[in-house]
């Protein structure tokens, strides 16, 4: 048998992260969480402790603080095997168009912070030579849209960054990097926005994508929701002269 | 505002809907508002989920807290899903001794309306597998209710219908199963003495239901198939089903109704074929054990999803009643009798055996209920008065998840206990915060 294969999750709190935590643990995988809001993530781990039996091991991470991520992936008991990177904050596009500090801790949230986390990750990766990164980025970064191009923005970059990093990998090793981006789903994130009901998913459908992507494929980015990969190859095509009159 | 139906889709009423994402968010969301009612997973069929101001959704408060294998003490957020709770732990050899008719009911609506199974007569409704629960009342106070703790509010609050805070979450009990299957009898009864007579004597199956066929008439009234089951231990599972796994998975091929069905399709000549194939295909089976998963035996509705859809845009009711034991061969003939003289296209038609209820304003007493689903037409709620007066006659009463239209004086003839459960709300700040169209419907 096998040994025990490791995960950690950043982003522990979310809803995306404790159903990726559980769909894990059900693999067989120790999980552990990092998030910045302890309590959330101490319940997500005790849900899937009452479920499962299994141990969930909570870390303190907030990662808008840059300076300490070097730190925290230096003082992890173990390098996992893999890295799942959740965090994500929609934040009010609104209130981003005039908030200048609300608009940088959206970007840094959802690109900046990230991005250096598991750069840091595909470092110590390197030196093992295995592990897999995932990310899970969006598709509101495939194009920007007016209703939510700060976000978008944001994920633009993160997925270019995963791109790039992905390219490096591939070219020193064994090291996979796995963009994950999912379109509509109903999470606390999005509990206050009306969704289409049939592009929306629930958090345990992205999960299953990312752990499939991760122990199965041979992908290197996946859409959830399979028709978001024909929408956003549709909305990416649109010349920029008919794309900048839609309201999307 | 969102407008919002039950299960039944009827009515429909605007609401603005609130949602906390943990059971810690509760308090602040409601802060200083009234008009609320907290709404599970809208299975309730009327109007008892639907706020007349707010409606707080518990469906984020889905996590589990913890599980103790030992005692089988399961602690669980209101929002958890009695589906949630099955999938989870059937196959570690765990289940619920009192589920509904679907799985997709949360915990906390399971305890505000006091759910009963195919075993209450044997035991008891939902509130006896609760343990305790945290409420959220108005004016930032959580209280524990148990048995020995605020045991008044405990009772009010099963059955309650959500009116006398917002439950948090709740430790509830599950029991040991040796496998997923249960070993089921069928047998007919050919009118409904025989029916009562049939579900009277399958006392020694926990679980016992009949199903009616409504568009029988004449000699052949009320003619059943009497469906008695047990949990099948791993002994019995191996002895009539060889070959099968005492845990096998849950099949998640559901089919879907689609959106717009013609109100016309369901008519006296289809679901008297309908029915005609169901008896003999029940019938067919008589006498002969077989075994059934968990799933399709407790759900078999669950497996269409959204089966509401088929009465049609205005949407059904459900008229579910409890006759009291010594009155109940007399007055369900003649509930039966007026519907099937009426032609009234049931699809569903069940009739099972009450014990005595636990909550204040619970819905069971000793005797048998009966339920039967109408689509909405203008003559349909004159029809149900006319039915009401026989329940509210042989001293029964309707059951408050299921309702729609009742009127007063037959809510207030059917709970003795009205007065008693009103004072509480006055205790508790319940009567002036919590409302739903239910309670200001009824004046509860």
């Amino acid at each position: 048998m096998a040994s025990q294969k490791d995960v950690l999750i950043v982003g522990g709190s979310s809803d995306i992260g404790h159903a990726t935590a559980l769909r894990y643990v059900l693999a067989g995988w120790r999980v552990s969480l990092a998030a910045r809001d302890l309590v959330a993530a101490r319940r997500n781990a005790d849900d899937i402790t009452a479920r499962t039996k299994a141990e969930i091991l909570v870390h303190a991470l907030d990662v808008l603080q840059t300076d300490k991520l070097t730190d925290f992936v230096n003082g992890l008991p173990s390098v996992p095997d893999t890295v799942v990177c959740v965090v994500g904050e929609l934040g009010d596009q609104a209130r981003a168009q005039t908030d200048p500090l609300f608009a940088a801790s959206v970007l840094r949230t959802n690109f900046e912070a990230p991005s250096l986390l598991l750069g840091l990750f595909a470092e110590r990766f390197q030196e093992r030579n295995s592990g897999t990164i995932i990310g899970i980025s969006s598709v509101a970064g495939d194009r920007g849209r007016g209703s939510n191009y700060v976000y978008g923005a944001a994920k633009a970059g993160f997925s270019q960054f995963l791109s790039g990093l992905r390219n490096r990998m591939a070219l020193a090793g064994k090291i996979r990097v796995i963009t994950v981006k999912p379109g509509f789903v109903r999470s606390r994130m999005t509990a206050n926005i009306k969704l289409p009901a049939a592009l929306t998913v629930q958090p345990d459908r992205v999960a299953d994508e990312i752990f499939r992507a991760d122990v199965g494929g041979r992908r290197d980015a996946i859409y959830v929701g399979r028709r978001f990969w024909f929408i956003m190859t549709v909305i990416c095509l649109l010349p920029e002269s008919i794309f900048k009159r839609l309201r999307l | 505002m969102t407008s919002l139906a039950g299960w039944g889709n009827y009515p429909k009423i605007s609401t603005e809907i609130l949602a906390p994402g943990a059971p810690a968010s509760v308090q602040q969301i409601i802060g200083e508002r009234s008009g609320l009612i907290a709404r599970g997973n809208g299975r309730a069929y009327g109007d008892a989920a639907i706020g007349t101001q707010f409606t707080v959704s518990s469906l984020g408060l889905n996590r589990m807290r913890s599980f103790d294998r030992t005692t089988g003490l399961l602690t669980v957020e209101a929002g958890v899903t009695i589906a949630d709770i099955l999938s989870t732990f059937a196959s570690q050899g765990f289940f619920l001794r009192v589920v509904p008719g679907t799985k997709f009911v949360t915990v906390g609506g399971a305890i505000a309306a006091d759910i009963h199974g195919k075993n209450h007569h044997r035991d008891g409704g939902f509130g006896n597998v609760v343990e305790s629960f945290r409420l959220a009342l108005p004016g930032d106070l959580i209280v524990t209710c148990s048995r020995s703790e605020n045991s008044e509010l405990f009772r009010a609050t099963l059955g309650g219908m959500g009116l006398t805070g917002i439950i948090l979450d709740a430790t509830i009990r599950l029991f040991p199963i040796e496998t997923g299957w249960l070993r089921q009898e069928t047998r007919v009864a050919h009118n409904l003495d025989a029916a009562i007579a049939e579900l009277g004597n399958s006392t020694s199956s926990t679980y016992s239901v009949a199903w009616i066929d409504c568009l029988a008439s004449g000699p052949s009234l009320g003619r059943s198939l009497v469906y008695s089951a047990d949990h099948a231990t791993r002994r019995e599972q191996v002895a009539v089903g060889t070959g099968l796994e005492p845990f096998a998975p849950i099949h998640h091929a559901r089919v879907a109704v689609p959106d717009l069905v013609p109100a016309w399709l369901l008519n006296r000549t289809s679901v008297k074929a309908f029915n005609e194939m169901y008896f003999r295909r029940g019938a067919a089976q008589e006498g002969k054990p077989s075994l059934v998963h968990w799933d399709p035996f407790f759900f078999p509705l669950d497996a269409i999803s959204n089966w509401n859809r088929i009465y049609g845009r205005r949407g059904f009711l459900q008229h579910q009643c409890v006759i009291p034991l010594d009155r109940a061969r007399t007055v369900i003939p003649d509930i039966l009798d007026r519907v099937s003289r009426r032609g009234s296209v049931s699809f569903l038609a069940v009739l099972k055996q009450l014990g005595e209820g636990s909550g204040m304003i619970s819905f069971p007493l000793r005797g048998y209920t009966l339920a039967m689903d109408f689509p909405v037409t203008d003559t349909l709620f004159a029809f149900l008065d006319e039915i009401d007066s026989l329940v509210v006659n042989s001293g029964g009463r309707l059951y408050l998840a299921k309702d729609a239209r009742q009127s007063r004086s037959t809510f207030e003839s059917g709970y003795p206990e009205i007065e008693l459960f009103r004072n509480i709300r006055r205790h508790t700040n319940g009567n002036t915060h919590l409302a739903s169209h239910l309670s200001a419907r009824l004046g509860i």
